[in-house]
């Protein structure tokens, strides 16, 4: 019996258990009368049906675990074993052929020792799984009739079960955290790596960047400043992109609120949070193949020097549209939130009603603004299709829009694609981009989130 | 009621006024007239149309899309709804304080200067200055805010926001200025000073207060007029609604067997 099947197993038991468990719940309250019974039989149900699966699944998911170490034992202690050679290696590639063959996963033996351990390795597999399989069903039947036996009608199957419940979402939950807290640890641990090979003041603070040449064997010194990175991501992330983005997504949204009516803005809304679901690939085809040429030749016609054919502004502009939705919504979000008083207030005044805007809601609204146009950067920079297609690879420190510049989620594609050996610092330069990255958009996120919660506050 | 004085000049007088909101009329056919030395109160049951109809005064119902207004409503002989009024100017010259005191979540100074600034009223800094102060003084809040201007209007109490909206509202040096329950989110010593204001401020400017307090009404106004389902049932001098109304719904209103 295989392991895949095992698990059927145990959940058509848990199933079989469900429903026996609610059968008798049921005809018990029928016995008992309504009120008696703590539990509805469903929830009978499922507690029998838990009992059932959780322990026998517990015990496959360890059993799976150690199976391997029990099967190479019994294969070591064959006759045959002792003509394995000495050293650790040989004997574990041996063996881990035999076991592919035994498995099915490959058909001749390279090493004619191994043939003598397939039948051995298929024993010892098969009696092990049925092993497992036999106790993972003996564990089933007895978790079901254990719990079947406390189906009674004043037995409280209900909390039992919502406990179950509020542990697997608790489980949920400690998974996203415990996944983050791996990933930035990992990203310190390479880090680490890198600035002992580099001095942090010099990654931090050099103005050149060319990890190639110190790949090469050039020499480590000046290679690896990333402050044309920082520069390329500020400029085109919040700088080229918020000049866009802002005033754009601030004036729909003051449209959108002030202006619209109402069956106007029900169409209008959802077609500009549309605009923040087109996958950003697609905004970088359009960012390299379309704006960047098209800039590229307006520049050459109007003179400016230093224009490429991939830009700055390319890329910048078409984030900033990528980001219009973001800071329209958060707007919107916050202008709706001032309160109409204000609005009337301002009107009652004889203002009009763009001095109303102008004076009274978007000041009112502003800490909400600046929050979403936060969140907006930190997202802007940590965008990478786009600038990877359009901004391109040129570490240049330079103001000219025109010309090319690169960001650091560039840089870490470039620096993590293609064949590396994963100690250079080469490769680790890239971890410690991404923990300057990470640093920086976690401030950004927490520093928006509290000044939009004490905007929220403010009208509470 | 509707024929009664419409020769003497009244500050501003309502004919045949109805106002609907989509199909559903929220004032009948009401007339009155508002004169500059009195404070007058408008009373009734809540839901009768008293906010409805103080709004058609200043046109604070243009904002609210589905709202109409019939009938005749003129400022000075002028009719407020005429194509050719201004309704910037006309707000100006009729100020509204609401309910909840509405300050902007600007300074104290930045809030009683808004009406000065957007309508042009001060040449200088020191001539806004010199508005602010005695905007505030009037209001009788300068003593409490004078070392405190640059502060949040939002920051002060609940009184004192509305003190600063009523300030607010004389910065601009209107000749009508409309009160929609302004105590109501008040406590009472709140509004005390909210009604010694009212009485400080009488003969400068036309009042009308909307309360649904018969003592407030009794206290601060000299003329009552009693709204009831739309309707303007009765209208007079205050003392006499109040103990010799002619009406039996007005009596009933203020003797509280209904409201
Ligand atoms: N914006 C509005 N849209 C529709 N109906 C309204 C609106 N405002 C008020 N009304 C209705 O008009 C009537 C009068 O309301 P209102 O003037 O607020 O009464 P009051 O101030 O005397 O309590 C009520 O029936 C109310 O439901
Ligand atoms: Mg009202």
């Amino acid at each position: 019996m295989t392991g895949v099947m095992i698990v059927f197993v145990v959940i058509g038991l848990a199933a079989i258990g469900w429903i026996v468990a609610r059968a008798r719940a049921t005809r018990l309250q029928v016995e008992v009368g309504r009120l008696a019974t703590n539990s509805r039989p469903t929830q009978h149900g499922w507690y029998v049906a838990l009992w059932t699966a959780i322990p026998a699944l517990v015990f496959l998911a360890i059993w799976a675990n150690v199976m391997p170490g029990l099967i190479y034992e019994t294969v070591l202690s064959e006759t045959a074993a002792q003509q394995l050679p000495a050293d650790d290696f040989s004997r574990g590639a041996i063996l881990s052929e035999a076991r592919a063959i035994a498995s099915g996963a490959q058909n001749g033996a390279f090493n004619p020792l191994a043939t003598a351990f397939v039948e051995p390795f298929r024993e010892a597999t098969s009696r092990y799984s049925a092993v497992g399989a036999v106790l993972a069903a003996i564990l089933a039947v007895a978790g079901g009739a254990y719990a079947f036996s406390r189906v009674k009608p004043d037995f409280t199957a209900r909390n039992r079960v919502e406990r179950v419940v509020m542990w697997a979402l608790l489980l949920a939950s400690l998974i996203a955290i415990v996944t983050t807290a791996g990933i930035v640890a990992s990203l310190l641990f390479e880090s680490i790596r890198f600035f002992s090979m580099v001095n942090p003041i010099d990654f931090l603070f050099g103005l050149k960047w060319s990890p190639q040449s110190a790949a090469m064997g050039y020499g480590n010194d000046d290679a690896f400043g990333a402050v044309p990175l920082f520069w390329g991501t500020i400029f085109i992330g919040a700088i080229i992109a918020m000049i866009v983005a802002i005033p754009l997504g601030l004036m729909s949204a003051v449209y959108l609120t002030q202006y619209a009516r109402p069956e106007t803005r029900k169409w209008m809304k959802p077609m500009l949070e549309i605009l923040a679901g087109v996958p950003t690939v697609v905004y970088g085809y359009f960012a390299a193949l379309t704006v960047a040429p098209a800039l590229r030749s307006f520049a050459a016609t109007v003179g400016i020097p230093g224009a490429s054919s991939e830009s700055a502004l390319a890329a910048g502009l078409v984030m900033g549209i990528m980001i219009i939705p973001f800071v329209s919504s958060m707007a919107d979000d916050s202008i709706a939130a001032v309160p109409q008083a204000m609005r009337d207030g301002s009107l009652a005044m004889g203002a009009t009603a763009s001095e109303t805007i102008r004076k009274v809601l978007i000041p009112a609204a502003l800490p909400g603004v600046v929050g979403g146009v936060l969140l907006a950067v930190s997202r802007a920079i940590g965008e990478t299709m786009i600038v990877v297609m359009a901004a391109g690879l040129a570490a240049n420190l330079t103001l000219n829009p025109f010309a090319s510049v690169t960001t650091v989620t560039t840089q870490m594609v470039q620096l993590l694609t293609g064949d590396q050996e994963f100690d250079s610092a080469k490769t680790l330069a890239a971890f410690a981009l991404g923990l300057v990255l990470f640093v920086v958009t976690l401030l950004l996120n927490i520093v928006a989130l509290r000044v939009v919660k004490k905007y929220r506050e403010a009208y509470e | 009621m509707a024929d009664m004085q419409t020769t003497t000049k009244s500050k501003m007088s309502a004919r045949g006024v109805n106002v609907f909101y989509g199909e559903k009329q929220a004032i009948k056919d009401v007339s009155i007239d508002v004169d500059v030395d009195d404070v007058t109160a408008f009373i009734g049951p809540s839901g009768c149309g008293k906010s409805t109809f103080l709004r058609t005064l200043n046109r604070m119902n243009d904002t609210v899309a589905s709202a109409r207004v019939e009938g005749e409503i003129t400022l000075d002989g002028e009719n407020i709804y005429a194509p050719s009024m201004d309704v910037v100017q006309l707000r100006a010259r009729v100020g509204m304080v609401f309910q909840k005191p509405n300050p902007f979540p600007k300074s104290i100074y930045e809030n009683v200067a808004y009406g000065p600034r957007i309508h042009g009223l001060a040449a200088s800094k020191a001539e806004l200055d010199e508005i602010v102060e005695k905007s505030l003084r009037r209001a009788g809040l300068w003593e409490e805010v004078k070392d405190r201007l640059g502060d949040s209007g939002t920051a002060l109490s609940g009184g004192q926001q509305q003190r600063l909206c009523i300030g607010r509202a004389i910065a601009v040096e209107p000749e009508v200025i409309l009160m929609d329950e302004p105590c109501s989110a008040l406590d009472p010593i709140a509004t005390a000073k909210i009604e010694e204001l009212i009485l400080d401020l009488r003969g400068n400017y036309a009042i009308v207060i909307v309360t649904h307090n018969m003592q407030q009404a009794a206290r601060v106004s000299q003329r009552t007029a009693f709204f009831h389902l739309g309707r303007l049932v009765e209208q007079g001098p205050t003392t006499e609604i109040f103990t010799n109304p002619r009406e039996e719904r007005t009596k009933d209103y203020i003797t509280g067997r209904y409201g």
